[in-house]
């Protein structure tokens, strides 16, 4: 199996795409990063392309190894976890809950 | 080959018997993690005095007649991605340091109710992304055989940790290799169950549908005893099968007379010879042991490591969007709420988990969904259906757990795509839920040990333990 260079195709994936993708997943990424992850990305995605040349049409996906059904539990009380406990771990609480900065409602990336 | 240290089944018999004492058992542990842990870099924590107590519990328990439990007094070392009540657990990430969680994993309750004394945890790729242990903010660790080589990964602080001799056994998590290919380099015994077989219930999340819990250990009984107590139906893990736990230790000695072993006719480029060598004498031995030999071919094998790396990074960047800076783990302020969840992702994560978040969000992104994740699904039933068809005609298939022995810290670390090929005899089995592990079997280039790879269908893991057993009987 071939590894091709990192890079070798960069009109598979742009640095606009790769700054886009960066805000959906919520990761602020510097000019560099964007830089990198954008040559590494494409490196893999030339890599990836083996699969294009399968054919596909008929194949029912496949995205967990067994049939799984929907698990209920019986309709009862049970203790859950320790709120104080819970909060405890976490980087600000008041008032028995989270508490996080206000929201502007766009955010900056 | 690995010092020969003491076995689980002989601590725990040893112990039981009144041979010896489950704290002067934990205090010959700990010695061997003062000696050499700091050149090792196995553990992200060592549990001193809570595995103190607890062993004294077990004398305690001893003497006032109690019944024990499988493990007691057994040292047992746990990855760093399995939650501990009150004990820190970090996935080896910056974003979880210092974050204790408010429950037990199931695996860890199983664990001590079987008496075994936990003594810390174990250093991984961060959230298990990786080959070599070498993605960890805390450090990578090193290969107790050779300490210039990697232990494998991303479960390589729990099988460095065994090869070392500083836990008995030890836990390791499998997405697409994790516990087979580091138990390969560190020439132990490593198992990654059928998918549901063990409680994934507190085990950090990396990819749902391809994550799976299994033990290291020296010997074949060990790994099945582990087995034993760690597997079964849990109601708390809704992917959890609902059967019970089949006995192993029961099935060592049933040889593997009849048994039809499938070797793969169309072996993928890139094996070391040496590699190579033991598998020819890992197929003699079954032969000689009454098995038969059956070629057998899995068409889609090299298109595998594409599936994988799609899919697994799909889920991972869905997982891994709770690590917002809100609820455990840190937080970089900023004035807003949004700019504070990009800069405390930013700050936490590293390289390799940022790389694989981004590949699975563009892979899950409209316009690119069908083109790249929707695909490697239905790659993932191809090979899915190259097995069934495979076993149809053999009851096991056996091939290398890794192409090569532990290579040098640092050789793979510059292209990620070089370091993804490690995996790719073990891919196939997370892909397809199966069942697999890794035995050692005797040593490749430079007299490090090579594990031959034994993969069983679904819930074949009476049947992969026989050969396994075999497998130890003749190396």
């Amino acid at each position: 199996m071939s590894t091709p260079a990192a890079g070798s195709n960069p009109a598979r994936i742009t640095s606009e795409v790769v700054a886009k993708v960066a805000k959906l997943a919520s990761l602020k990424l510097s000019e560099d990063e964007i830089t990198l992850m954008t040559s590494q990305l494409s490196g893999m995605l030339d890599h990836f392309a083996d699969i294009d040349k399968l054919d596909l049409e008929n194949v029912v996906p496949l995205a967990q190894p067994f049939p799984l059904k929907n698990v209920f539990r019986e309709d009862v009380i049970v203790k859950g976890l320790d709120r104080d406990e819970v909060l405890a771990a976490a980087p600000a609480a008041e008032d028995g809950r989270f508490r996080v900065p206000p929201s502007s409602g766009l955010g900056e990336q | 080959m690995t010092k020969s240290f003491a076995t689980v089944v002989d601590i725990a018999q040893d112990i039981a018997s009144g041979k010896t004492s489950a704290t002067e058992v934990l205090e010959q542990h700990l010695q061997r993690i003062n000696e050499r842990e700091s050149e090792i870099n196995a553990f992200n924590l060592v549990t001193t005095e809570q595995a103190r107590q607890t062993a004294a519990q077990v004398d305690a328990d001893i003497k006032a007649g109690k019944k024990l439990g499988p493990l007691a007094g057994v040292p047992v070392a746990l990855k760093d991605n399995m939650c501990t009540r009150g004990i820190e657990t970090t996935c080896s990430s910056k974003i979880l340091e210092g974050w204790k969680p408010p429950y037990d994993a199931t695996v860890v309750t199983r664990l001590q109710q079987a008496g075994a004394v936990m003594i810390g945890k174990t250093n991984l790729d961060e959230f298990a992304m990786g080959s070599s242990t070498e993605n960890s903010a805390f450090g990578p660790t090193k290969n107790p055989l050779d300490t210039s080589r990697v232990p494998g990964g991303s479960s390589g602080g729990s099988a460095a940790a065994v090869a070392a001799g500083f836990a008995a056994a030890s836990l390791g998590s499998d997405t697409g290799g994790s516990i087979r290919q580091p138990a390969s380099l560190c020439g132990l015994v490593g198992v990654k169950p059928t998918y549901g077989l063990v409680s994934r219930q507190g085990i950090v999340a990396f990819a749902s549908s391809l994550d799976q819990v299994g033990p290291f250990t020296h010997t074949v009984a060990d790994a099945a005893l582990m087995m034993e107590v760690i597997g079964g139906h849990d109601p708390l893990d809704s992917t959890s099968l609902p059967q019970p736990m089949p006995s192993l230790s029961s099935v060592l000695e049933q040889g593997v007379k009849g048994m039809r072993i499938g070797r793969l006719a169309d072996m993928p480029d890139g094996c070391e010879p040496e590699v190579l060598a033991r598998m020819d004498a890992a197929y003699a031995a079954l032969q000689s042991a009454g098995a038969t030999i059956v070629d057998i071919s899995l068409p889609s094998l090299s298109y595998c490591l594409t599936a994988y790396y799609l899919v697994a990074p799909a889920e991972a960047s869905s997982n891994l969007a709770r690590y917002d800076g809100v609820r455990y783990g840190m937080r970089v302020e900023t004035g807003d709420l949004h700019s504070m969840y990009g800069a405390t992702r930013a700050a936490g994560f590293g390289a390799e988990v940022k790389r694989r978040i981004m590949l699975g969000t563009y892979a899950l992104s409209a316009g690119y969904f069908d083109a790249y994740y929707g695909k490697a699904l239905k790659v993932r039933r191809l090979i899915a259906n190259d097995f069934a068809a495979a076993y149809e005609k053999c009851d096991v298939i056996l091939t290398p757990t890794s192409p090569t022995v532990a290579f040098p810290l640092g050789d793979k670390t510059s292209d990620p795509l070089t370091m993804y090929l490690c995996d790719i005899f073990t891919i196939p089995t997370n892909l397809a839920g199966h069942a697999a592990m890794s035995v050692p079997f005797g040593t490749g280039a430079h007299n490090l040990p090579v594990g031959v790879q034994v993969l069983a269908p679904a819930l074949g893991e009476q049947t992969m333990f026989r050969v396994a057993a075999e497998l130890e009987r003749a190396s």
